[in-house]
């Protein structure tokens, strides 16, 4: 359940940043999420009110990407969709490659109210 | 997960940092922006700020994590016992609750000191940036923070540390790589513990164990070792004994080291030459070299 911590790190962030471009109301927040970040995007979504209560962020709407899950081969360079336990090459099956894709936790893009209304 | 290093530009978001600028303002006072960071960017830049104050003293830091009663304190006692007199170790120690292991610890003659997160589950920078503040550090050669018991959210936080354990005790499944694979791949080392009761076990393969860690695209050593009864300890000593010396050298090459995760963010964070330099001395409004009156 770090979900709620991690949230609250996002509401620092995005107050920053409102804070910073003269908003009066975030009104939508985009974020990337990898399922091998550790973080679960169901349980981003339940702590995130919890966290933007009371901030310039409370009525904003949040959008998470999910992310899928690709790796590069080392032994033979091919890129391949992979699943969270089996990392392994899709083309030569060899379990020596890098992620390319699916660990993200990213505060993507902001769009917020610059007036009052 | 660095802002300013662009090891957050991935395969999947490049399209976003390609555009025509950051700010995009569009009718009625909208305004949208690209940001890029990562959600923890706070909590690495403490981390940063920790393993600098690591680095500063020549310290090895190492983060300890495992599933609750796999046997990390007692991997602590039996290390102490063994090389209590080659290294001097601090252990900061991560719990809900009690001050138990931090008392086992002090028991064999080292400083511990007990983080109680309360229902926190897991430790971040900040708290073992307190922490920091309040041992003493002066000659001490390995730091060891065991993280709470949970083989979830620790994986998450960077605390400063430049080693990642990850622990499998051998009555939890050799299939807990595959059920956990973010801690399995966040670890350095893989120790498989207590590992004197696989006579007794017939449902764990420590060869199966390691396949799984393979699957995840990890190249780890794996090691096995039953601490409490000191049964091949051997080898977990040598590699302790090798991360030291590494340490050593690395502080000689004004180099840092982030643990594992990935290939790729670690080379770009060993680096030197990029803008987030760790090694610039930091504007803090406090000093670690004076005595400090927390709150």
């Amino acid at each position: 359940m770090h979900e709620l911590s991690i949230c609250q790190s996002l509401i620092d962030q995005v107050e920053t940043l409102a804070n910073e471009n003269q908003a009066v109301a975030v009104k939508t927040i985009w974020l990337q999420v990898g399922p091998l970040s550790g973080a679960e995007v169901p349980l981003l979504e339940h702590a995130y009110p919890l966290a933007a209560v009371g901030t310039v962020a409370e009525n904003a709407q949040l959008l998470i990407e999910s992310m899928p899950v690709r790796v590069r081969c080392r032994t033979c360079g091919e890129e391949s969709v992979a699943s969270v336990n089996k990392l392994l090459c899709g083309v030569c099956n060899d379990y020596r490659t890098d992620l390319v894709s699916g660990d993200e936790m990213i505060l993507a893009k902001l769009e917020f109210d610059t007036q009052a209304h | 997960m660095c802002d300013t290093c662009g090891c957050n530009v991935t395969h999947g978001n490049q399209h976003l940092v390609t555009g025509d600028g950051k700010l995009a303002r569009t009718e009625d006072g909208k305004a949208a922006i690209t940001v890029l960071q990562g959600l923890l960017t706070e909590n690495d830049h403490q981390a940063a700020h920790n393993r600098q104050h690591f680095d500063n003293r020549e310290i090895l830091a190492i983060n300890l994590m495992s599933s609750p009663g796999a046997g990390k304190t007692a991997l602590l006692e039996a290390t102490i016992e063994a090389l209590g007199d080659e290294f001097s170790i601090a252990v900061i120690e991560g719990d809900l609750e009690t001050e138990n292991d931090a008392q086992r610890i002090r028991d064999k003659g080292v400083p511990a000191l007990q983080i109680s997160t309360g229902s926190a589950c897991h430790l971040d920078a900040h708290m073992v940036h307190d922490a920091l503040h309040h041992l003493d550090l002066d000659g001490i050669d390995v730091v060891f923070i065991e993280n709470v018991g949970n083989l979830v959210c620790p994986a998450s936080f960077d605390l400063g540390q430049h080693r990642n354990i990850t622990l499998l005790s051998v009555t939890e499944g050799d299939d807990k790589p595959a059920k956990y694979p973010v801690i399995f791949r966040a670890a350095d080392l893989v120790l498989l513990t207590k590992a004197d009761l696989l006579e007794v076990l017939d449902d764990f393969d420590p060869a199966k164990a390691e396949e799984y860690i393979r699957q995840l695209a990890s190249e780890v050593p794996v090691l096995q070792l039953a601490a409490r009864r000191n049964v091949d300890i051997d080898s977990w000593l040598n590699w302790l004994r090798n991360e030291v010396k590494e340490q050593r050298k690395r502080v000689k090459k004004k180099l840092t080291l982030r643990p594992a995760i990935q290939p790729e963010g670690s080379i770009l964070h060993s680096g030197h030459d990029h803008s987030h330099d760790h090694h610039q001395p930091h504007s803090h409004p406090h000093t670690h070299d004076k005595p400090h009156s927390h709150s």
